[in-house]
């Protein structure tokens, strides 16, 4: 039997704002246990929460981003559990009112646009972190994270594969960034995912039982964790059994996923209104005001790229991927006026470069304005493509700008056509029997002649007009 | 005369006028404590530094002619509201060692208005009883018989009024526990509507239930303790941002042409037939005041109790949960693991009637209960609020006893809850409301112990119910009325 996976991803994006969500305290990462706590994020007895309405602004503009519904009212709601990293025995979220409803995310798989849709948007605070590690006989709790805001995103069960789990990731993460309201590090934890994932026979509408997936912190994971998940279930299908309903870990060092089974008790989450904050109202005008922040999306400056630049649909997706790639290579387009050069540019080299040296675009040391002056040499015939190569890197490299780097190297291109003719008599004139060859039929013979030319010519020659003028001489 | 038994406006004026200094008045009430609380009980600490620190601040106040509302007033206040490095006990154990490192929104404001802070006084403990029994560390006694209790959970604070150990009072009212108590204790005691009064700093029992009020010697007093404590607190997003009107400007308007409404409802079935008579004769006070009198119906008043007992502590369930020897209050010796450590803090950390509570919410919140039990309770309390929004519509407050008894002995109740649940059957329905209510003295029991009428208005028209109260009780003496106590 073929089955199909049915996915759902749970993704929790940690607010970018300054304060956290219910107190004044820093939601500053990475500083000294509970430096960054107050009576009222550590729920001392007596405290009350004061809604941070920069997070309510951050989760309206997320929620126009991905096309969801903005709720008129909603509300908060308790969820209690015990955990010593949660103080007041409960966590403030919401149920049955979210910020946000319905909505959808669009993306590109093997240059096929995907659509998964969205259940929900809610707000909650963040829980603190236990700390077992390098004590003796005692755990500590470190309660600076607790109450930083989080939004939860709820994707409907739409996605069929790891890869497309995994391009959904990318793309929330592209529109968060976009928009500023996280800074969608997995690694720090600042964008988390779990995945409930289950399978069904091909053609079967009902949902086969599934798993929840945990602790899968990059990109990588997420799709890694899916993959061994499907195929584990597919065994345990094929081989006549029940798929069990359970929390299961992602091992990143085994690299498989494993039953949290026992650790976990089952839990009643009691939800209920929390009585200490009044219900959120999102008036029209407060919409409108966050509509107005709303920078160009990535899906708009794609199709834009499209039609203004004329590149092609998978490149233009590559470019916008980030907000500041997007401007990288929108202004090397402008200033160039090459457009398409811009982008094989952007997309080939710049890139590369980038890779090797493990940064973002955000630190190219090439500015778009070197790079652009670039294009243009080659657009006018001073260098050739290939000479363009070495200009690059050693533009890259010496934060020189294009002409200077054609001049101290001597790389101009030849385009004078005595000075190749001289050249190809040269070439001729050595290799006189490959001459008689060509001439007599051995036309393959002709990209050897090219060759020497531009060997000869120090790669300076322009290869068109090589092209045109051994065709006339060979002749 | 000595200085204790008077009111705060008369002691107020005597600072005023400089005839008296910060230090007389407050040593007269350490002196009286000094005396009496052996017997009555009614504080859990007493602080005698912060005393002595706040009354030298109200006399340099008062040298410099900055006094404020308050300046050199001795207070008592009920120990679930937080004061910063004073130990905060609400009366439990689990608490008993618990020194906030910050100020409730109320303290703070009476300390701007220049208030001597005396002690924190003895309560049920997390404001859940009727009659301070369930204290942690002892039971407080009513003054007017010390083998009676004094109302609760603001037992402690009424008693301590009643038995001029301080001035005024501050207590907590989340179904009654400010007018019970008042009226128990022969004073008077407002619960002001939902959101007038900043409940930062305030330890929660059931959040959208609890609010803070005064309790106090008679009506004008209450007046003045209102001015300052109330009023939006940014602190507090339940807190309503309305105007707060200085409440002592209509106080002596008088009541002629004010309507108001008896609901039947509250005068059946186990209303005691001396408070009924009090009851009686304080209406044809009120008619002579040139009150119209008119019937009204509240007819989901029955629903109240089990409504209450469902949200109260259905929340209270969530508020206690962190409670867990975790990060402050006691936590128990010696556990195997976590949750063994949870489960003996808790087990040593709370009194009977808290667990009870803890356990009738969780359950009342437990998945499949839910819709039955909390989701119907809050239907039913929209009902209630709206049996008031109707009467409201015809008369201008509604006057009901403030309890179906008198003070009742200690041990009394003790062997039963839901007995005990009732003394709050009249003032329960006011907190699911929302609405103010304040309870006064409107006579004393063949026993000699004293009655209390309750007076109800709509939200935020506490003005309206305290010039009611003020011209009942100008019309009356049973504000005069003390408790004899020998020192």
């Amino acid at each position: 039997m073929t089955y199909e996976p049915v996915i759902g991803l749970e993704v929790h994006a940690q607010l970018k704002t300054n304060s956290k969500i219910f107190c004044g305290c820093s939601t500053k990462f990475g500083q000294g246990p509970n430096s960054q706590t107050c009576p009222v994020c550590i729920g001392m007895p007596g405290v009350l929460p004061v809604l941070n309405k920069t997070a309510m602004d951050f989760i309206i503009k997320t929620g126009l981003a991905m096309n969801c519904s903005i709720e008129p009212f909603s509300r908060f709601a308790r969820k209690n559990y015990f955990y010593p990293d949660l103080p007041k025995g409960y966590q403030i979220s919401q149920f049955e009112f979210p910020v946000c409803k319905g909505g959808y995310v669009e993306f590109m798989v093997d240059g096929k646009l995907t659509k998964v849709g969205l259940t929900r948007i809610h707000m909650e605070e963040d829980a603190g972190k236990n700390l077992h590690e390098g004590i003796e006989g005692a755990s500590h709790v470190d309660l600076n994270r607790t109450g930083v805001p989080l939004m939860e995103i709820v994707s409907e069960p739409d996605i069929r594969s790891a890869e497309e789990a995994a391009e959904y990731m990318r793309k929330l993460r592209t529109i968060l960034r976009y928009i500023d309201v996280c800074d969608g590090n997995m690694e720090e934890g600042s964008l988390r995912c779990d995945a409930n994932v289950s399978l069904r026979p091909v053609g079967q509408k009902e949902f086969g039982t599934r798993a929840e997936l945990k602790n899968m912190n990059s990109f990588k994971n997420v799709a890694k964790a899916i993959e061994y998940e499907i195929k584990r279930q597919t065994q345990v299908l094929e081989d006549g059994g029940h798929v069990v309903q359970e929390t299961r870990l992602w091992d990143a060092g085994q690299s498989v996923t494993l039953s949290m089974r026992g650790k976990e008790e089952a839990h009643d989450y009691r939800y209920f209104p929390e009585p200490d904050l009044v219900p959120v109202e999102v008036s029209k005008p407060w919409k409108d005001a966050i509509l107005a922040t709303m920078p160009e999306l990535p899906d708009a400056k794609r199709a834009r790229f499209v039609s203004e630049y004329g590149i092609p649909e998978y490149d233009a997706e590559v470019l916008t991927l980030s907000k500041a790639m997007a401007s990288y290579y929108e202004e090397v387009a402008k200033l160039s006026g090459q457009p398409k050069l811009a982008s094989n540019w952007v997309m080939g080299d710049v890139m590369r470069e980038l890779k090797n040296d493990a940064i973002e675009i955000e630190d190219c040391p090439l500015e778009p304005a070197r790079l652009a002056g670039m294009l243009k040499l080659i657009e006018d015939g001073t260098i050739s493509g290939k000479i363009a190569k070495t200009v690059f890197e050693e533009m890259y490299r010496s934060g020189k700008d294009a002409d200077t780097v054609v001049k101290e190297k001597g790389l101009v291109q030849i385009a004078d056509t005595g000075a190749i003719e001289k050249l190809i008599d040269e070439v001729m004139a050595a290799n006189p029997d490959k001459v008689a060859d060509y001439r007599g039929g051995k036309v393959a013979l002709f990209g050897f002649f090219v060759g020497q030319v531009m060997k000869v010519s120090g790669g300076k020659a322009s290869p068109a007009m090589v092209n045109d003028l051994l065709k006339k001489k060979l002749a | 005369m000595e200085l204790y038994s008077l009111t705060l406006h008369e002691l107020r004026d005597l600072l005023a006028k400089k005839e008296i200094t910060a230090k007389d008045a407050a040593f007269s009430y350490t002196r009286r404590i000094g005396k009496l609380e052996s017997d009555v009980k009614a504080f859990v600490t007493l602080t005698p530094n912060a005393t002595i620190s706040m009354m030298e601040a109200a006399e340099k106040a008062i040298e410099e002619g900055k006094a404020g509302p308050l300046t050199g007033i001795p207070l008592a206040i009920k120990d679930n509201m937080c004061t910063k490095g004073i130990k905060t006990t609400c009366a439990s154990k689990i608490l008993a060692n618990f020194v906030p490192p910050y100020e409730s929104t109320v303290t703070s404001r009476l300390t701007d208005a220049g208030y001597v802070l005396l002690g924190k006084t003895n309560m049920d403990e997390f404001a859940m009883g009727s009659s301070t029994e369930n204290s942690a560390f002892d039971t407080t006694r009513n003054p007017w018989g010390l083998d009676r209790i004094p109302g609760g959970s603001s037992g402690g604070s009424a008693a301590a009024v009643a038995a001029d150990l301080c001035c005024a009072a501050l207590g907590s009212d989340t179904g009654g526990s400010i007018r019970q108590p008042a009226a128990c204790c022969g004073v008077v005691g407002l619960k002001p509507t939902y959101g007038r009064v900043s409940r930062f700093g305030l330890v929660a029992f059931a959040s959208s239930l609890d609010q803070i009020g005064p309790i106090t010697k008679d009506v004008e007093d209450c007046a003045i303790m209102m001015n300052v404590i109330g009023g939006h607190d940014p602190k507090d997003s339940t807190s309503a941002d309305v105007a707060l009107p200085d409440f002592t400007r209509n106080l002596k308007d008088g009541i002629k042409g004010l309507k108001v409404g008896i609901p039947k409802e509250y005068f059946v079935g186990g209303l005691d037939h001396e408070v009924y008579d009090a009851m009686q004769e304080a209406i044809s006070v009120l008619k002579g005041l040139g009150a119209e009198v008119v019937d009204v119906s509240l007819p989901h008043s029955d629903y109240a109790i089990a409504t209450y007992y469902i949200l109260a502590t259905s929340e209270a369930s969530s508020n206690l949960a962190r409670y867990d020897g975790v990060k402050y209050g006691l936590r128990a010796d010696n556990p195997v693991d976590l949750l063994d450590m949870y489960r003996k803090s808790r087990s040593q950390g709370f009194g009977p009637e808290v667990k009870r509570r803890i356990m009738l919410g969780t359950y009342a919140l437990s998945s499949g209960y839910y819709d039955a039990y909390y989701k119907k309770a809050q239907q039913a309390r929209t009902l209630i609020k709206r049996d008031f929004d109707d009467a409201f519509k015809a008369v201008d407050v509604i006057v009901t006893p403030t309890a179906p008894t008198a003070a009742f002995k200690i041990g009394e109740k003790t062997e039963d809850p839901l007995q005990m649940y009732l003394s709050d059957i009249f003032t329960i329905s006011v907190n699911l409301a929302g609405i103010p209510g304040i309870s006064i003295p409107c006579g004393l029991t063949r026993e000699r112990l004293p009655i209390g009428m309750q007076i109800l208005g709509r939200h935020f028209d506490e003005e309206t119910v305290l010039r009611a109260a003020y011209a009942y009780e100008q019309a009356t003496d049973w504000h005069t009325k003390k408790p004899l106590l020998s020192e």
